[in-house]
């Protein structure tokens, strides 16, 4: 059980997808635009990554080695499907919202590069722990940009009015939302000041000598990219440099 | 014809698929270091996605909706379908590329692999089942939106080109100046919005 609580503490901490690993980028800026749709996407993710978690970890040794990718995706996407479907029948608002990237979770690489380096090579249950804390992960780091994000672009947070607004027709005083926050150049500009303050904590912990944890992940680019499931190829053909 | 133009229009400017979609995130930021590259890598997607719009389109008219089979109810399929198409569509792409046009493949066979998790290529398929764009409508979305990657990603990689010679704070370098780059072409393309 000691596993379980260290793969929670590693999903939601120490190697969290979106502020340590920086995958998933695509969902991370273009759904948290809000809080309430960060929650919402990060929450459908986590019963994705769990499920499949879950169904490849007890496949691992009926899947071939040669043919695992294929066999994830469909996996990936068949949850992916039920999800979906889920969601439209009883949340129909925050379908509406999250629109086409619902179904892209199939190409998100944290379920692939989960499935591929951890679901893969251990047994179910650590692998269940494993998505439910990545998952978590991943819904800490969208909320909390989401509410940045609509904090400083709307004065709100989950849809409540903390900061009350400025009313120019009757002149009352009040916070002005700076709008970019909540519309596309928002999304990068969070995501910059966030990756520069990664930077400054990692060269910080460089320069008092520590060793800084090796990042790796799609923020580096997918060349570098050492998860053959993200960036890599998809069928083997039996070439490669590996 | 008009119609086709708006949406070519309308997906390669104004909705560009990276600036206001945040779809293909991942190769935008790390194969944008050079213009020759980043060329690349846009003809790669330009001409994987136009071609993946069409077979898409294609197995979703013909043998998902089609009401001769199972009568249209397979539609719910079009996730799996479609990923599973794009991915054996790049690999057959490749192996082509290889044997009949070694030359092509030589300046484009380094991203080819890369594209299958571009989420644009899945991203442009389901929008066209979405909007329930026609065969025609739906390959002209296709080469619209990979057209908007290649004009992204190309000014980016000619920005980060000439951003070398920069002075930037400690903090900010790498990924953090790309990122305001891409924040402040994002505010540029804006200037496109009233165009349709």
């Amino acid at each position: 059980m000691n596993n379980c609580t260290e793969r929670l503490y590693n999903g939601i901490i120490k190697e969290n997808p979106t502020f340590v690993l920086m995958l998933g980028m695509c969902p991370t800026l273009a759904v948290t635009t809000s809080a309430i749709n960060g929650l919402g996407m990060g929450l459908s993710t986590t019963a994705v990554l769990v499920l499949s978690n879950l169904m490849i970890s007890l496949l691992r040794k009926v899947i071939p080695d040669s043919l695992r990718i294929p066999a994830f995706i469909v996996v990936v996407a068949s949850f992916v499907t039920m999800v979906q479907f889920l969601m439209e029948g009883f949340v129909p608002s925050l379908y509406a919202s999250l629109g086409i990237y619902i179904p892209l979770i199939v190409v998100n690489c944290i379920i692939l590069g989960r499935a591929e380096s951890y679901a893969s090579k251990n047994p179910p249950l650590p692998s269940i722990f494993d998505g439910i804390g990545m998952g978590l992960g991943f819904t800490v780091g969208l909320t909390a940009i989401g509410i940045v994000r609509e904090v400083i672009g709307a004065g709100k947070a989950f849809g409540f009015q903390l900061l009350p607004l400025a009313d120019s027709a009757t002149g009352k005083a009040g916070y002005v939302p700076v709008t970019i926050f909540i519309l596309a150049p928002g999304a990068f500009l969070v995501l910059a000041g966030l990756t520069a303050l990664q930077n400054k904590v990692k060269n910080n912990a460089k320069k008092k000598g520590k060793k800084a944890t090796e990042t790796v992940g799609c923020g580096e680019g997918c060349a570098s990219c050492t998860n053959s499931a993200c960036g890599g190829k998809i069928f083997p053909t039996g070439n490669e440099k590996e | 014809m008009g119609e086709l133009l708006i949406i070519a229009i309308g997906s390669a400017l104004v909705n560009n698929v990276v600036l206001s979609q945040f779809l293909g995130i991942c190769p935008f930021l790390g194969v944008s270091k050079k213009v020759e590259t980043a060329a690349g890598m846009g003809g790669a997607v330009v001409f994987v996605i136009t071609i993946a719009s069409f077979v898409s389109g294609v197995v979703y008219k013909f043998i998902l909706a089609n009401k001769a089979i199972l009568g249209g109810k397979l539609v719910y399929l079009q996730t799996i379908v479609f990923i599973l198409v794009i991915a054996c569509l790049v690999q057959f792409v490749e192996m082509f590329l290889k044997k009949s046009m070694p030359a092509l493949y030589q300046s484009l066979g380094v991203y080819l692999p890369l594209i299958t998790t571009n989420c644009a290529v899945l991203g442009v398929a389901l929008t066209n089942v979405q909007k329930e764009y026609s065969l025609l409508s739906g390959v002209v979305n296709g080469i619209g939106t990979s057209v908007g990657f290649l004009i992204a990603i190309v000014i980016l990689a000619g920005i980060r080109e000439k951003m070398e010679y920069n002075d930037i704070s400690e903090s900010f370098q790498g990924t953090p100046i790309v990122l305001i780059t891409a924040a402040l072409m994002a505010i540029a393309f804006f200037g496109f919005s009233g165009l349709i």
